[in-house]
């Protein structure tokens, strides 16, 4: 491409989003390229704030749960679960035991259903459509399974304070069992048409590199830490629901490929491996379930007299398939928080985009933006927009307006 | 035959032959799809979708954009569709000589196929978009990329008749009146072997397909070099698109599978034109569906640098192997 012509060569900007088919949610990416090549990456979220949290500070926890649904599209249950606990940190709730299972049971499914999806979308990224298809199609049966079980494709709306909404009856376990045998016979020829293929090889080897100190430096999260060898998870590290009683071993891809080198191929490993790992935690769960209640309280009103004794502030995490997702919320002796934040496991792991674009070629661009499986919609949290036009606000102007509100708050 | 007769000759052949070209095209284009779909584990949209998206792009609006230098936008899909319909004149159709008849040959159409891949990249720099540029720069290194493996075959099949004692071989009336598989030995054969799946491979790039398809390339350009196009200037690229698919595989079967039906079964002129026109169809979908359809859902897009690789390094290598067998071929015959 070089012609030695200095006005060919000298960088240009190509600008990738808000909205483009590489996208699966609004980002702006604006690249400054030399040739194929890309120089300098740089990224704007915040086109797609919806102000969740605000309407959640005007509603009581229970209807919050319902709004975290809503939060992220594919997460149906990540986010209402690290809610959940932390409302029920702070209220002390013990949630029954079999209600813990079930929400690990909801999570993994999720977890599979997240992955086979985004491996799907891999496939597209690369042009590969067949794969697309042909993964889109055997994820059916995990939503189905989750339909039975919940009732819902899409938003389960089963997690309660204290619990869950709907128990797994006895006659559930055929249609659960099949589904995890479905994909347990159908693993090996996921890794074999993944991992075997010569384009997908030639695509995703040595693309998109995050090193584990690059991993590390810049706090990433979930699979995209994991696939550059950092060993977290938070079911491990922090173990909640019923996580704790299981047998969880945090999946690195030097176990299957025997190194480790932090590539978009490496990222597509530990997912799919995960696919697996997660039918295993749902078959553990199944076996040891105990029976018993799934809600701490049944009454509404109840619960909702006691959000009003409540006082405290509580962090709730759970491993989202992307990583790890946390809700901080407050509550001061009223039905409604006084604060409630969302952090969503993309937050974590959007920063990881800039080490690994840069040097590729535009041709990666597609590939390397959704090897983190990023989630936009969940990562927005804030856009700052004053008289119509949208402003970037620096570190030192969010410390003075921080200082400011405290000063306001101690009044 | 006096100037006013061949002159309406050739307005009847070339109007007749764009006609066949446009459904033909289309036709195969939706059976295309139709074929992927099915692969795919799709339904897959009917066969006649690529005519219905025809005459409601027809019907659009073109919009211009801004940076767009007018003239050259507009004329660019001109170009491409009638430079296409321009190959379709050189090729025999079945039993049907090519309007042209022996004015052209192989040589002409490999310079041809250059043409609608120039309109494209002149349409897609005079886009003035971003992304239309650099699908325009792709394309220009793609049609160098694989214009070595083509060379190469068309030269070696020409070298090869020239060998065997056949005079003007690279007309195309030559080759189709010697088979190529008739004049050689074993050795040659596996070489022509060779070069007819180069040439399969070629095809995907010609007609920006995957995984050859990086000047297009939806996920990363938008779509490229048409990202600008809509409405009728759309339309008609997309029938070029078409009538290029069957150029190609016409091609491929006039230097490939040159045989009639009529050469085989005993029957009347009006029934041979009839059943040889049925089935050169028939070879055109079998090689369009082994070297488009199949390749295409079977891979992953290449980057562009890997593109210039796979044409250099291992087609170029690829053909250069098949030359020499069909070198030591003609040697071997000799000796």
């Amino acid at each position: 491409m070089s012609d030695g012509n200095p006005a060919k060569t000298t960088p240009y900007t190509v600008p990738i989003g808000p909205i483009h088919p590489a996208l699966k949610e609004p980002v702006m990416f604006t690249f400054r390229m030399n040739g194929e090549q890309i120089e300098k990456a740089d990224f704007a979220p915040g086109q797609t704030h919806r102000g969740i949290e605000w309407m959640g500070m005007r509603r009581n926890p229970i209807q919050i749960v319902h709004l975290t649904d809503r939060i992220c599209g594919i997460c149906g249950v990540s986010h209402s679960l690290a809610f959940a606990r932390a409302v029920e940190q702070i209220m002390e709730i013990d949630v029954p035991e079999r209600a813990d299972y079930i929400r690990a049971i909801i999570a993994e499914f999720e977890r599979i259903q997240s992955h086979l999806l985004w491996a799907g979308m891999a496939a597209h990224e690369l042009g590969f459509d067949t794969l697309l298809h042909l993964t889109w199609r055997v994820r059916e049966q995990a939503m189905d399974t989750i339909e039975l079980l919940t009732g819902n494709r899409v938003n389960y709306g089963i997690i309660q304070i204290g619990g869950v909404r709907r128990d797994i009856t006895p006659d559930q376990h055929p249609a659960i069992h099949e589904c995890l045998d479905y994909y347990r016979d159908l693993q090996g020829k996921l890794l074999r048409i993944f991992l075997e293929d010569a384009t997908i090889q030639m695509r995703c080897r040595d693309c998109g590199i995050l090193t584990r100190d690059d991993a590390l430096r810049l706090c990433t999260v979930g699979p995209t830490a994991r696939a550059s060898g950092v060993n977290m998870d938070v079911r491990v590290d922090f173990p909640y629901a019923a996580y704790g009683d299981l047998d969880i071993e945090p999946i690195l891809p030097d176990r299957y490929l025997g190194e480790t080198r932090g590539d978009v191929f490496d990222r597509i490993v530990v997912r799919l491996l995960e696919v697996e790992q997660s039918a295993g935690i749902i078959r553990q769960c199944l076996d040891v379930m105990p029976a018993g209640d799934i809600l701490w309280e049944t009454k509404i009103p109840k619960i909702l007299a006691a959000f009003k004794k409540a006082h405290g502030e509580a962090v709730g995490r759970h491993e989202a398939p992307r990583g790890e997702v946390l809700h901080y919320v407050r509550m001061d002796g009223k039905e409604h928080p006084t604060a409630w934040k969302v952090k969503a496991s993309s937050y974590s792991n959007l920063m990881s985009w800039i080490p690994m674009l840069e040097g590729e070629q535009i041709a990666d661009i597609p590939i390397i933006v959704a090897s983190i499986d990023p989630c936009l919609s969940c990562t927005d949290r804030v856009a700052v927009v004053r008289g119509g036009r949208r402003s970037i606000m620096t570190k030192e102007e969010l410390h003075r307006l921080s200082v400011e509100k405290t000063r306001r708050l101690m009044r | 035959m006096s100037l006013v007769d061949t002159a309406l000759a050739v307005v009847l052949g070339t109007l007749a032959m764009a006609a066949f070209g446009f459904v033909a095209g289309l036709t195969v284009l939706g059976i295309d799809r139709k074929l992927a779909a099915h692969m795919q584990a799709r339904i897959g949209p009917p066969i006649r979708q690529p005519f219905i998206d025809v005459a409601k792009l027809l019907r659009k609006e073109n919009v211009v954009p801004e940076n767009a230098i007018p003239w050259l936008f507009h004329a660019a899909p001109v170009i491409a569709f009638a430079s296409t319909i321009t190959i379709l004149l050189y090729l025999p159709i079945g039993g049907i000589a090519p309007v042209f008849g022996g004015a052209g040959d192989l040589i002409l159409i490999v310079y041809l196929l250059t043409v609608p891949a120039l309109a494209m990249v002149a349409g897609g720099f005079a886009s003035g978009s971003p992304y239309a540029t650099i699908g325009a720069q792709r394309e220009m290194v793609i049609l160098m990329a694989y214009e070595l493996p083509l060379a190469i075959a068309v030269i070696a099949i020409a070298w090869r008749l020239a060998a065997a004692g056949v005079a003007e071989p690279f007309s195309l009336a030559a080759i189709a009146a010697n088979p190529v598989w008739g004049v050689v030995g074993p050795l040659g054969i596996v070489g022509f072997a060779i070069l007819f799946v180069i040439l399969a491979w070629v095809t995907p790039a010609e007609l920006s397909r995957v995984p050859f398809d990086a000047q297009e390339a939806e996920t990363e350009l938008a779509g490229g070099l048409l990202v600008e196009y809509s409405g009728k200037n759309f339309a008609l690229f997309y029938m070029a698109q078409g009538v290029k698919t069957i150029v190609m595989a016409a091609l491929a079967v006039a230097i490939f599978l040159p045989w009639n039906l009529s050469d085989f079964v005993a029957m009347t002129p009006a029934v041979a034109v009839v059943a040889d026109f049925a089935f050169f169809l028939a070879k055109v979908l079998l090689v369009a569906f082994f070297s488009v359809s199949l390749i295409r859902v079977s891979m992953a897009r290449f980057r562009i640098t890997q593109i210039v690789s796979v044409y250099w390094l291992w087609f170029g290598v690829l053909g250069l192997v098949g030359l020499l067998l069909i070198v030591l071929d003609a040697y071997a015959g000799v000796w």
